[in-house]
């Protein structure tokens, strides 16, 4: 069998038929979606201690300083030493809360994320559903993390985590329109919402460039607007400590506070991902047409080096943006939303449809 | 205007009063009955024109207490000072002044906190740095022999 | 025990929130009770006194020099001014003309002095608002002016050089040079500080039009310093009382007429530039001369009162002294300008919201020691 790192799927059938050779087929799916669990599991884990020291790490340099450095050569295992503190620390139990959706919170909003990962494409043949609603699929599965953080601020029986749960439940529901718009803007240019199929369509021009004007617009659009709905960076009004504490996971503690924390990094990277996929070509290495020699060094990187590239690249963008700016207010950032993206977002898909019918895109 | 002319203009303003000159601000003492008065005429007389309150002090003159209002005039860039006494210690009672300069509204509650004089008409007199079982550390008779070192 | 919490009765819908003793935005050990409905606040009352030390009370059992220690801690962001208040004052009451090199040192440290506060209000005031990083940078800067006081004064904050008759001890050798080092540096780094924050849409949104004071209402309530002169009301006591050595020097005041927080903010850094132009005009001609007029080993002020007001960074300090002919003084009372400009601030936030809040705090710069003595 022969494996290349450039093609996965060789690999991924090599697995699949090795197990419908060994058991029942029913069992073969069966084991195989364990090990598609585990791996994804591992992956959200370890994203997620290295999203968490780059973030220490770019902000250092931001400000001016080093970050941490004493942990590890560079500091490379401090997040790990903060999850094993995270892990110690007391759980409170609130008097008054609701149990069960105190408890249940956290978990929502990890499920919610877990679902969007697994239906990121990483590399050619490593995907793990390739729905043909890829991109409705994702937005969807993304929506629900809102549950959880209204479920959070309402069970923690707090005046502030209230204030908290509710801001941040506007400014989520309010920036998934952006979101879904600017999206669909690229569905348009696409013709298809598989996400396969989309990056395949990027082989000759990734959509940024294909689309030019409207696409660059939605990519823009679609940068705040995530933003916003991952609360973060200057949308982050809903647990600014300098304001009302902690927001809605005031009241968090230990491995539920960790698991909070860890889901606003990989939805980020959810985020980051989405963008990467549907305006920068996903796993699609650069390539122009008719420069042959170019397009070989191109292809000599490795699809999911390109994919966790790009992604790293809109993550860096996203962390650069909150330690620059200061935080909008709650009515600022509504209204933001309501009175100036959507319009853009309308006026864009209108532009970008002209444009697709028209045949002016590259 | 300087002071000579500033004291003047003040005796004329406010009769019943009696006026210091030869230290460094013209200095004017009243009765506590003319205070709101006095410091009303002297707000809004065009030539005094004192609309700026800038200090409020609580004194204890030994057998009286007193407050001290330093006041400035931004048009003509002049200060004079005005004071007056209370000879009852038990209850002492002065006219609050917030009804002319607003300024007095978080000053007379300090002095109403250190030195324990009750400023009649103030909208919210209450203690300000100090809980009530405190007594008032102004006053020259105030007793503390844990934490003052008296020398 | 306790005095009531608050003093407006709620109506329905109305909650009490509490930015409790401890608050990063509050500078200091404010509590600030606030009644909301919904975002909108109703009713902002400061609860005071978590620092009262009783600092006038102490001042009846201190000589005059002994006082100077104690005026540090009050505003310890305007510490050499504070201490000149006080050496002024007595100086003044005493009639002791202090030597020309004395002036102008006390007017460049003075100087240096509002500008490391003014640093320490934009780092903090970008930290507030959630740009963290201008924290980073403008203390980056301050570590220079700091530095040069260790150098000079022997403290970073709490510096103590100005004693009754001029200084404690001469400038260090080093002093001239490492300050127009800094005012060379400076003046290239400051436009950093614009483009990070002042003309950052986010910001001016955040701050345009929030707690508006207008001039009448600024004289009324006594807001002296940049808050004033945000306003409108001109009360520098540099220009109409000037003392030390801002008689020989031309700068200009800064005035701004729309009274809110955003004009503020710009009063503070165009005070910056200000401040620099002064330094400069001075740091060359430092005269040669005594560093200490020849002063009696227990100053003891003839028998009367005296005042003295200052432009610290944050407003007019008054210091008021009453002395009998002892060498402790009778009574001696500090107008603190952090506490006047604390009074309005009902008055401002009422109607805005609580992000609102933490934006007019910050812009009223107030140092809770000051304000509680």
């Amino acid at each position: 069998m022969e494996f290349s790192i450039y093609d996965l799927t060789s690999f991924t059938h090599w697995i699949d038929s090795s197990l419908r050779a060994s058991m029942s087929p029913g069992w073969a799916v069966a084991v195989e979606m364990i090990i598609i669990g585990v791996a994804l599991l591992v992956f959200y884990a370890l994203i997620g201690l290295f999203l968490v020291y780059a973030e220490r790490k770019v902000c250092a340099l931001m400000q001016n300083r080093l970050g941490p450095n004493r942990v590890g050569p560079g500091g490379i295992f401090q997040t790990v030493a903060d999850l094993v503190k995270l892990l110690f620390v007391e759980l409170v139990p609130i008097k008054n809360a609701d149990k069960i959706l105190f408890n249940v919170a956290p978990f929502i909003v990890i499920i919610a994320s877990v679902m969007a990962i697994g239906a990121l494409p990483f590399a050619k043949g490593l995907h793990a559903i390739d729905l043909n609603i890829g991109i409705f699929y994702l937005m969807a599965v993304s929506s629900m993390g809102v549950i959880g953080v209204l479920l959070a601020g309402w069970s923690s029986n707090n005046k502030y985590s209230l204030i908290g749960a509710m801001r941040s439940g506007a400014q989520i529901v309010s920036y998934e329109l952006s979101v879904g718009l600017a999206l669909v803007t690229m569905v348009v240019l696409a013709g298809t919402m598989q996400l396969s199929e989309m990056i395949e369509a990027q082989r000759w021009g990734w959509f940024i460039f294909k689309g030019h004007i409207p696409a660059v617009t939605a990519f823009v659009v679609y940068i705040v607007a995530g933003t916003a709905e991952t609360n973060r960076g200057p949308f982050d009004l809903a647990e600014a400590e300098s304001e009302l504490t902690a927001g809605y996971h005031t009241e968090y503690s230990g491995i539920k506070f960790a698991l909070f924390f860890l889901a606003e990094y990989i939805n980020m990277f959810i985020v980051a991902a989405i963008a990467a996929t549907v305006f920068l070509g996903g796993w699609m290495p650069l390539h122009v047409f008719g420069w042959d020699g170019f397009n070989k060094v191109m292809d000599f990187i490795p699809p999911f080096v390109w994919f966790l590239g790009k992604t790293f690249g809109v993550v860096f963008l996203m962390m650069w943006l909150k330690w620059t700016f200061p935080r909008l207010r709650i009515d600022q950032l509504l209204t933001l939303e309501w009175k100036y993206l959507l319009p853009l977002n309308i006026f864009n898909l209108l532009l970008m449809a002209t444009l697709v019918l028209v045949g002016w895109h590259w | 205007m300087d002071n000579v002319q500033l004291a003047a203009t003040a005796a004329l303003l406010a009769p019943g009063t009696e006026i210091v000159q030869g230290r460094q601000f013209v200095e004017m003492s009243v009765a506590p009955e003319l205070l709101l008065s006095t410091a009303s005429a002297l707000k809004e007389n065009s030539d005094t024109r004192f609309d700026m309150l800038v200090c409020v002090t609580g004194m204890d003159w030994g057998k009286e207490l007193g407050v001290v209002y330093h006041l400035r005039s931004t048009e003509h860039n002049h200060m004079m000072v005005l004071k007056t006494k209370v000879s009852d210690r038990e209850n002492p009672e002065i006219d609050s002044l917030c009804s002319v300069w607003q300024a007095a509204n978080f000053l007379e509650r300090e002095v109403y906190d250190l030195v324990g004089i009750k400023f009649r008409g103030h909208p919210d007199l209450r203690r300000l740095f100090l809980d009530s079982t405190w007594g008032y550390p102004l006053r020259k008779d105030y007793k503390d022999d844990i934490n003052i070192v008296a020398k | 025990m306790e005095e009531a919490v608050i003093n407006v009765p709620l109506e329905k819908e109305e909650y009490i929130i509490n930015m409790g003793p401890q608050h990063p935005s509050t500078h200091g050990v404010l509590r600030l009770v606030v009644s909301l409905r919904g975002e909108m606040v109703q009713n902002v009352e400061p609860h005071i006194g978590y620092v009262h030390r009783g600092i006038e009370k102490m001042c009846e059992n201190l000589t005059y020099a002994q006082i100077i220690h104690l005026t540090d801690r009050m505003d310890y962001l305007s510490a050499h001014i504070n201490n000149e208040a006080v050496c002024l004052a007595v100086e003044k009451a005493l009639d002791i003309e202090v030597s020309d090199r004395v002036k102008y040192i006390r007017t460049i440290l003075s100087e240096l002095t509002r500008i490391q506060s003014h640093q320490l209000f934009w780092a903090t005031y970008g930290m507030d608002l959630g740009g963290l990083t201008c924290f980073f940078y403008g203390l980056r800067d301050r570590e220079m002016i700091l530095d040069i006081f260790e150098e000079t004064c022997g403290g970073r904050l709490i510096v103590s050089y100005n004693c009754p008759g001029g200084l404690m001890n001469d400038i260090h050798p080093n002093f001239q040079k490492r300050t127009k080092d800094f005012i060379k540096y400076f003046r290239k780094t400051l436009p950093e500080y614009d483009r990070l924050l002042t003309g950052n849409v986010i910001f001016r949104e955040r701050l345009k039009d929030i707690g508006i004071i207008n001039r009448e209402d600024a004289i009324a309530w006594g807001l002296t310093g940049p808050v004033g002169r945000g306003s409108g009301f001109s009360c520098d006591v540099r220009k109409h009382n000037p003392y030390s050595a801002y008689n020989k020097v031309t700068f200009k005041e800064i005035l701004y007429n729309e009274g809110d927080s955003l004009h503020r903010y710009q009063v503070r850094m165009d005070e910056m530039w200000e401040s620099m132009n002064i330094i400069e005009q001075l740091i060359d001609n430092i005269p040669e001369g005594p560093y200490a007029a020849k002063m009696k080993p227990v100053i003891k002020l003839p028998e009367g009162e005296y005042w003295q007001s200052v432009e610290t960074a944050r407003g007019e300090l008054g210091v008021y002294i009453v002395s009998d002919g002892n060498k402790y003084p009778y009574r001696v009372k500090f107008r603190s300008p952090n506490f006047v400009n604390l009074a309005p601030l009902n008055k401002l936030a009422a109607g805005f919201k609580i992000a609102d809040l933490v934006a007019i705090n910050g812009s009223l710069d107030l140092v809770i020691p000051d304000l509680d003595r």
